[in-house]
């Protein structure tokens, strides 16, 4: 690698992170650490019927007897729970405001300085938002023209009240409370998140999304989505996600189940831009997420697609459970990690039914001193007849202090699965670099360039209102404090 | 205005020595060809032209355009004018001509303080002269060079330098790999391309492609020197009796 290559490699290790900004505002926040205590406090301000206290509570009592998972390729201090804020709102939340009117402005500025405008002249086209602020969700557009298709679009407190016989069938029906640490503390304190419903043979007019921001300090953010595809339907969702610069780790724990009946699709977008932490690695967002999703009915299908540029530590495996016959499950990923950040992201493809198919695409980048792991875990059960897997990781290196790692498990129970697996790792090309110099592109536009075409087939698989984003943020993540 | 000046150029890589004392001058308008045998320095001496940062000039000045070639890097020289057709163009995959080769022509536009132009007027520009070069549109809807045969390769090469319109170009081996109805469309582009206002040197193993296109001068290259200079015929007699006589 020549002195040039390494110069502008280095400019893009110091990357500035451009919504790190803190919004001043009063919260309410009950006493830090975690205890039956806190969280009747949560179910309370939620004002939540007695079986979903209970809920929480049997949660609880599973998560004290287990231990966080210690299989990942990621190292960092043991995280202190009672170290942490389980809830805080923006004061005067104890009720969802009914319009923007009853929200403070300072609010409404902030989500307009990420590029997120609430007020409904404003709104983005073609996109229903959910905008969740710490514990609370502030607004939720598009809300009235959804309900006339009989789409529920709210968050998921107000589902609790609204529609507790959906929130009790398929609460912790695709991730057992149980699973491992993060869902059992998940399910004990989750604060907001997005519900949504679709009902049978109806397709979503419009992209729905929530964008989760992190302001408050020392505060973990435990967010929960459950979407529902009734037969015959289709929606396609994405979710954003930004937090201020902070030099403590914040816990994110998120989890998001999904459930696809019969002939229904589901196409679930993430482009998570949590704070990373800066050049030495000092703080940043842990990022401990779980994300699943359930094809219960005969052909039906669910679509992950992510873009994990942020966070300090991601720890994070969307994942499909093909159960019904003919389902599709896939998996778009691209990952990148600069300065000190670790990923450990991959999917999990369980083929349960007959002639169920999954496909594998994960693009890492690894940058700076960080290490990016793909792990992968691919299973036919024993009825999952001429089910097939196709499997592609591309790593992608950028300078030579950063590691990629592939960790694929393939378990195969029947003997008509088909699976296929490609791996490649490469280092950015210098020849590459030379071709586009000479064509008067400079390092930095040629390195951005490279690492786009390096993602597209991911980038592709967007919303088209999302790709140009993102493809922006890629650039970003590359170049520091351009744009 | 001097057009191009080598003077007394040395160049080594790895501390061995691969030009020595090396000179040559080209105008505004001509066709030089550099034949030489393998190892004599020919893909040396284009490289060092295009700035590339392996190779280590020890001594010798480059004038282009009246400028110090050798203080400016890849890009700006490619910013003013100078253009290499790769021996080996390199494939990038996912990433499609247009926005490339906009970036690339808007960089030379932003350079000369002329206004850049856009994707519509651009995308325009590009399907006429691929036109020209009998260059179909699906071609240019696939990534560069990617999965493309030495043949489609070398014709991306001359469309790119038909739409960035560089004054110098330097061909590195432009027929390698060639047989001979791709050496015949390849060479019809550059004679199509060839005017008064840009020159080109060509560099070549082959008498071959000397065929095709009709340089002004020849010059005979071995061991890091030009040994010979001369016309057409120079390149008439290596083809009969090889480079032992050099």
């Amino acid at each position: 690698m020549n002195i040039e290559t390494t110069q502008t490699l280095d400019k893009y290790a110091q990357d500035k992170y451009k919504y790190g900004f803190v919004t001043n505002i009063v919260s309410d926040r009950p006493k830090k650490g975690l205890d039956e205590e806190i969280i009747k406090f949560i179910s309370q301000k939620k004002n939540e019927p007695d079986w979903m206290l209970t809920w929480r509570l049997d949660c609880y009592k599973k998560w004290l007897k287990m231990s966080d998972p210690q299989w990942a390729n990621l190292k960092f201090p043991e995280i202190n729970y009672q170290d942490i804020y389980y809830y805080s709102a923006p004061k005067g939340f104890e009720n969802k405001p009914k319009d923007l009117s009853e929200v403070d402005p300072k609010l409404i500025e902030t989500y307009n300085k990420l590029g997120i405008p609430l007020e409904e002249q404003k709104v983005l086209a073609g996109v229903a938002v959910d905008a969740v602020f710490d514990s609370v969700s502030v607004a939720t557009t598009y809300k009235g023209e959804l309900e006339k298709l009989g789409i529920v679009f709210c968050s998921i407190s107000e589902a609790v009240q609204t529609h507790p016989e959906l929130v009790k069938k398929y609460l912790g029906s695709v991730i057992p409370p149980g699973d491992h640490s993060f869902s059992a503390l998940n399910s004990a304190v989750f604060t907001d998140g997005s519900f949504v419903y679709i009902p049978e043979n109806v397709k979503c007019p419009m992209e729905l999304s929530t964008y989760f921001r992190i302001n408050a300090e020392e505060t973990g953010q435990f967010e929960r989505t459950l979407i529902i595809a009734d037969k015959g339907s289709y929606v396609s969702y994405l979710e954003g996600c930004t937090a201020p610069q902070r030099d403590t780790n914040q816990l994110h724990a998120a989890n998001v189940e999904l459930i696809a009946l019969d002939n229904a699709e589901i196409k679930y977008s993430t482009v998570q831009n949590w704070y990373p932490g800066d050049e030495e690695g000092k703080g940043g967002i842990y990022n401990f997420v779980t994300k699943r999703g359930l094809c219960k009915g005969i052909n039906s299908k669910i679509s992950w697609t992510q873009v994990e540029t942020g966070s300090s530590i991601t720890w994070k495996y969307p994942s499909c459970i093909l159960k019904g016959d003919n389902s599709i499950g896939e998996f778009y990923s691209v990952a990148i990690t600069n300065n000190y950040q670790q990923a450990d992201t991959g999917t999990k493809m369980t083929h349960i039914g007959k002639n169920t198919r999954s496909k594998i695409i994960s693009k890492g980048i690894s940058l700076g001193n960080s290490q990016n792991t793909y792990r992968g875990n691919v299973s036919f059960l024993r009825k999952a007849n001429k089910s097939r897997n196709y499997t592609q990781c591309d790593s992608l290196l950028v300078g030579n202090k950063c590691g990629a790692h592939t960790i694929p498990y393939i378990e195969s129970k029947n003997n008509t699965a088909v699976v296929e697996h490609e791996a490649s790792t490469s280092k950015i090309n210098e020849e590459q670099l030379y071709y586009c110099r000479q064509r008067g592109l400079s390092h930095e536009e040629a390195v951005s360039l490279i690492v786009n075409g390096f993602c597209k087939q991911v980038l592709q698989e967007l919303p088209m209102e999302f790709a140009v984003e993102a493809q922006k943020l890629v650039a970003i993540s590359l170049e520091g404090s351009v744009g | 205005m001097i057009f191009l000046n080598i003077n007394n150029l040395n160049v080594s890589i790895e501390g061995k020595k691969i030009l020595d004392d090396f000179n040559l001058t080209i105008n505004q308008g001509e066709v030089h060809a550099i034949m030489g045998p393998n190892g004599s320095g020919k893909s040396t001496l284009a490289n060092v032209l295009a700035g590339n940062e392996d190779y280590e000039v020890n001594s010798g000045k480059i004038i282009f355009k009246d400028q110090d070639l050798l203080g400016l890097n890849i890009e700006e020289r490619a910013q003013i004018g100078i253009f290499l057709a790769f021996q080996y163009p390199v494939e990038i995959p996912g990433v499609n001509i247009t926005p490339f080769l906009q970036a690339s022509i808007n960089s030379k536009l932003k350079n000369e303080n002329k206004p850049e132009l856009d994707t519509l007027s651009f995308a325009k520009l590009l399907k006429e002269k691929a036109k020209d070069l009998g260059i179909g549109p699906d071609m240019l809807k696939r990534s560069i060079n990617t999965g493309f045969s030495g043949g489609e390769k070398k014709r991306y090469e001359i469309l790119q330098m038909s739409v960035l319109n560089p004054e110098f170009t330097i061909f590195d081996e432009t027929d390698s790999g060639l047989d001979v109805d791709a050496l015949r469309i390849v060479t019809e582009g550059i004679n199509k391309f060839k005017n008064d206002n840009n020159s080109f040197l060509i560099i070549t193993h082959y008498q071959k492609l000397l065929d095709y296109i009709n340089p002004d001068y020849v010059h005979v290259m071995r061991n890091g020197k030009i040994l010979k200079s001369g016309d057409i015929s120079l390149a008439v007699e290596i083809e009969k009796s090889g480079y032992q006589n050099f």
